[in-house]
């Protein structure tokens, strides 16, 4: 019975998680456009611009070889893959076992060799532009990533993201130093790693300093729509790492009734809307850094993570 | 079992005279390399056989007549067997098609069976004097390989350097072995294991094998030779030299510190652990800067050999403490990854190989597109770079994250060097597989997409059939050794139990196929799952899309902003790739500068930009000890040129000296 209920949740949360992700990404939008002072659009838009590139056809380089054809399926399905193993509205899934943070960031890597591949297939400046950025920015935030995860592994004794969140909700964490740090250092290595203002801008075209969007260039159609959806999920992805780890109110636990579900859904719904909100005003708050300044920026969250863990060396406290 | 192997040895000794003899006949490569790969697999097969046996030891009358020479297959040796000959096997059977080519076989084809020989006797070998013997054959056996294509003025100096690095390291282990017979009197590696050497004696003799072995290995700042001599040897002999080779070193290194010393003190621990994190970045920031296909490889050698000291660090450094499961999970992780590397590097360098043969062209900024002509050779390599990225569900990933757990499991170690060495390493440690996974972006994107840089890389062709088989084979065994990883736990029990005597829990029976190094609580990972969980994601999306999204597709010219440019040389090349990467970490690691003149406003000349950038191990390490040479032989060079009287005055006078100094001492 246990084992169906972890395979409900595993299969309703891989449904929500796709569902879900435009919805987040219209809801940054629309608040940028707010404090913008625009009325931006509608919070659905995302829906229908998906909508609208898979009825087109697809336009491909002459070139592009069947590595370009491909990719987009797999990116996608990787960070689909990577989504099903973060809790989102419960702890209580089928396949948490079947790999810890660790592992949940090499899915994510595995993605991102993907798409800087695909992005240097048709040879075009742009794309090995983006695709050379791309691995840069990645080397920097991975380290700052596993130090976070040092951190987290040391409180918890477990580098299963399930358990983190279990041991985060209970009383034995109390207000700890450490968990701020690591809280500051886990946002700046989501936003590099989703190509957020200030190391990337997703809504520039055209323009020297891009990064992400110099990679999809040349994707168009379906295969467009794939790349898209898969940003959006990897946001959403990052978003519930972090609601779980540092927020974990309302994660229905294994064994929980139908209750517990829905007042995990409607917290998980209410992290989302809040993170939005907070990640939109920060953006709207802030310049595009240049991209020689973005060491610094990861380096400052790698350190944070480094301070963070040996805080936890001196003090059971801290 | 070990009579199998030595049996195996002589038989490699026949190819090899047989080698010399059909040199120059037509038959000559396919017999050598068949001979050879048919006993690589014999052997390949009694060392996966001998994890599962008690040791087995056998003395013969060979060697200096009062010694013997004794051999002795245990669960180690069975283990490296295992991976030397999966090795040559491999590399003999590519051998077979690749060898072809070959413009001198006869420079080949005598040494490449001895040089199997070689590294199998290393393993094998259960006295010192058969050891270094075995050691010495095998610098020698590869510096002919390395010098076979002996025209270029670069491969003469890689063989140069080759050589005198060899001399240093096998100097160097023959001291370690002479300070640890000192103790006992005996050469047999039994009777030094029965009398360990004394606290300070130990140091030494770790220190000792820390450049002995470790010059081998290439860890920095011994590595100098590596990036020179691999490349310069056949592809198939650099897949060898860098998969296997530096594994019998590795190999060395565990047989002594592991398993002659005992117990090390926490400082070399600590050593080993600083040594292993900055050989990981450093080499793989150095691979980032070659535009070489080959030597891109061979640096990226360098950068696993750090991981490897990594994990071998740890398992030191819990044998400090006595946590005898940490060490045995440390020690899992870096033999796991000794199988691994063995796997997906020679994978690569037989793609480099294929890359070679098909476009006569090692440089990458004379390639590109190479994926719409070799479609399955692409295919191969796209696999070994994402294995040896770390990449799930691949081998590299299970290896590393086994070393992350290693890290994880305790860092609360009661030596603050370890507790700050952990996490340190720890972040080099994903610092180098992010690199990693930068470095094989740029090598397979620039050698194998895009479009073609130069005519050969436009009429490409795939390469013969044995080639193409043992790539498929290879990228194969990456993906399960990835899928399966438990397999390779279990058979890696043996070997720790032996060395520390704790061993890692059995895997294969859990459910999922997962592995679950310490408890399911702590941290569990399956590839099997995540295997079949991103398969059944891919296609649901490709089923969904392929129902539901619009299916036309037109074919025009690339988009590229509106502004696209016909000349395949406004792609980036291989240096503007690594261009943002030398500029963050470059900077302090290369001291790599780059100036741009502009020419004055109104001047219509082109600007300049200057870029420098210098190697600080070879001025820091090397150069120094070049000008002490150079200085001391210019200085000695003056008693060349004495006259007799003045000679045999310097002889009584060293007479003097020495008759005075004895009775000094007493």
């Amino acid at each position: 019975m246990a084992v169906i209920d972890a395979i409900l949740v595993q299969v309703a949360q891989m449904a929500l998680v796709v569902a879900l992700a435009p919805l987040l990404t219209g809801l940054v939008r629309k608040v940028k456009a707010r404090i913008a002072r625009r009325r931006g659009a509608s919070i659905f838009q995302p829906y229908r611009d998906l909508r609208r590139l898979l009825g087109k056809e697809v336009v491909l380089a002459e070139n592009a070889s069947w590595l370009f054809r491909t990719a987009p399926y797999l990116i996608f399905a990787l960070t689909w893959a990577a989504a099903g193993l973060v809790p989102t509205f419960s702890t209580n899934l089928a396949f948490s076992g079947a790999g810890d943070l660790i592992a949940i960031v090499a899915i994510l890597g595995a993605a991102r060799f993907l798409l800087a591949l695909a992005g240097m297939d048709i040879g075009t400046s742009f794309g090995g532009l983006g695709a050379s950025r791309e691995v840069m920015i990645a080397s920097l935030a991975e380290p700052a990533m596993l130090m976070i995860i040092v951190a987290l592994a040391l409180m918890a004794q477990s580098s299963q993201l399930s358990t983190i969140a279990i041991f985060m909700a209970s009383p034995a964490v109390g207000l700890r130093v450490s968990v701020a740090l690591v809280l500051i250092a886990f946002a700046i290595v989501a936003l590099a790693e989703n190509a957020r203002i200030p190391v990337d801008n997703p809504a520039t075209h055209l323009e020297l300093t891009m990064v992400h969007e110099a990679m999809v260039l040349e994707y168009s159609g379906r295969h467009l729509a794939m790349i898209e959806l898969a940003a959006s999920l990897k946001l959403l992805l990052m978003i519930s790492a972090i609601a779980a780890i540092f927020f974990p109110i309302g994660l229905a636990a294994s064994g929980a009734g139908s209750a517990a579900y829905g007042i995990g859904f409607v917290s998980y719904l209410l992290k989302l809307l809040v993170s939005a909100a907070l990640l939109g005003t920060f953006e709207m708050s802030i310049a595009k850094m240049r991209v020689f300044r973005v060491p610094n920026l990861l380096g400052g969250a790698l350190m944070l993570g480094l301070l963070g863990t040996l805080l936890l060396f001196i003090s059971r406290g801290l | 079992m070990i009579a199998v192997v030595l049996l195996c040895l002589a038989a490699f000794l026949v190819i090899g005279v047989f080698g010399a003899v059909l040199a120059r006949s037509p038959l000559g490569t396919p017999f050598v390399y068949g001979a050879s790969a048919v006993v690589s697999a014999i052997a390949a097969i009694v060392g996966l056989m001998a994890l599962a046996r008690a040791p087995s030891t056998l003395t013969l009358p060979l060697a200096l007549p009062w010694i013997g020479a004794h051999f002795r297959l245990d669960t180690l040796a069975g283990f490296f067997v295992f991976v030397v000959n999966l090795g040559g096997f491999g590399a003999s059977l590519y051998g077979i098609g690749y060898g072809r080519h070959e413009k001198a076989p006869w420079r080949v084809l005598p040494f490449y069976p001895v040089f199997l020989l070689a590294l199998n006797l290393v393993v094998v070998a259960a006295d010192a004097f058969t050891f270094l013997f075995a050691w010495e054959l095998m610098s020698l056996t590869s510096w002919a390989l390395v010098v076979a294509d002996h025209h270029g003025a670069d491969n003469r100096r890689a063989g140069y350097v080759y050589l005198l690095m060899a001399a240093l390291s096998g100097m160097t282990l023959l001291l370690a072995f002479g300070l640890l017979a000192g103790a006992g009197g005996s050469y047999s590696f039994a009777a030094m294991r029965a009398v360990p050497p004394s606290t300070g004696l130990a140091a030494v003799v770790l220190v000792l094998t820390l450049i002995g072995a470790g010059s081998k290995a290439g860890l920095i700042p011994l590595h100098a030779w590596l990036p020179l001599a691999h490349p310069a040897a056949p592809s198939h002999v650099s897949a060898l030299m860098s998969g296997v080779m530096t594994k019998v070193a590795v190999y060395a290194f565990i047989r002594i510190v592991f398993y002659l010393l005992g117990v090390p003190s926490w400082w070399s621990a600590v050593l080993v652990l600083a040594l292993g994190g900055s050989t990981a970045v450093l080499g793989v920031l150095y691979a980032l800067m070659q535009h070489d296909l080959k030597r891109l490889l061979a640096y990226h050698t360098v950068e696993n050999i750090g991981i490897i000291f990594i994990g071998l660090g740890l398992a030191m450094a819990f044998r400090v403490d006595g946590a005898a499961v940490g060490a045995a999970l440390a020690l899992t992780a870096a033999l796991f990854h000794v199988f691994n590397h063995a796997l997906f590097k020679s994978l690569l360098f037989y793609g480099a190989g294929a890359v070679q043969t098909a476009t006569g062209a090692r440089d990458m900024e004379h390639l590109g597109g190479l994926i719409r002509r070799m479609r399955f050779t692409s295919f191969a390599f796209l696999i070994g770079c994402a294995a040896i990225s770390a990449l799930p569900p691949l081998n590299g990933f299970v290896s590393e994250w086994l070393t992350f757990q290693a890290i994880l499991l305790r860092p609360n170690l009661p030596q603050w060097a370890f507790k700050v060495m952990f996490p340190v390493d720890g972040a080099l440690l994903s610092l180098a597989a992010a690199l990693a996974a930068a470095c094989f972006v740029k090598a397979f994107g620039i050698t194998f997409l895009g479009r073609p840089r130069s005519p050969a890389a436009t009429e490409a062709r795939e390469v013969d059939g044995f080639s193409l088989a043992t790539m498929a084979g290879f990228a194969t065994l990456c993906l399960l050794a990835g899928i399966f990883p438990g397999v390779v736990i279990d058979g890696l029990v043996p070997v720790t139990q032996a060395l520390l005597g704790a061993h890692l829990p059995s895997q294969i029976g859990l459910p999922w196929i997962s592995i679950i190094p310490v408890a399911a609580a702590r941290s569990s990972y399956s590839g099997l799952v995540l295997f079949a969980f991103i398969a059944a994601t891919t296609s649901l999306t490709v089923v969904a899309i392929h129902r539901f999204a619009s299916h036309a597709i037109r074919r025009g010219p690339a988009w590229d902003c509106g502004f696209p440019d016909p000349s395949p040389a406004t792609q980036y090349t291989a240096a503007s790739f690594a261009q943002p990467i030398r500029r963050v970490y470059g900077a302090t690691a290369f001291l790599a500068r780059e100036v741009v003149h502009m020419p004055p406003p109104g001047d219509m000349g082109p600007a300049r930009i200057e870029k420098s950038s210098r190697d600080l191990v070879w001025d820091f390490a090397y150069a120094p000890v070049v000008r002490a040479i150079n200085v001391s032989a210019t200085a000695l060079n003056r008693l060349q040129f004495l006259t007799i009287r003045r000679y045999l005055g310097l002889v009584f006078l060293a007479l003097v000296g020495l008759l005075l100094t004895l009775v000094l001492w007493q």
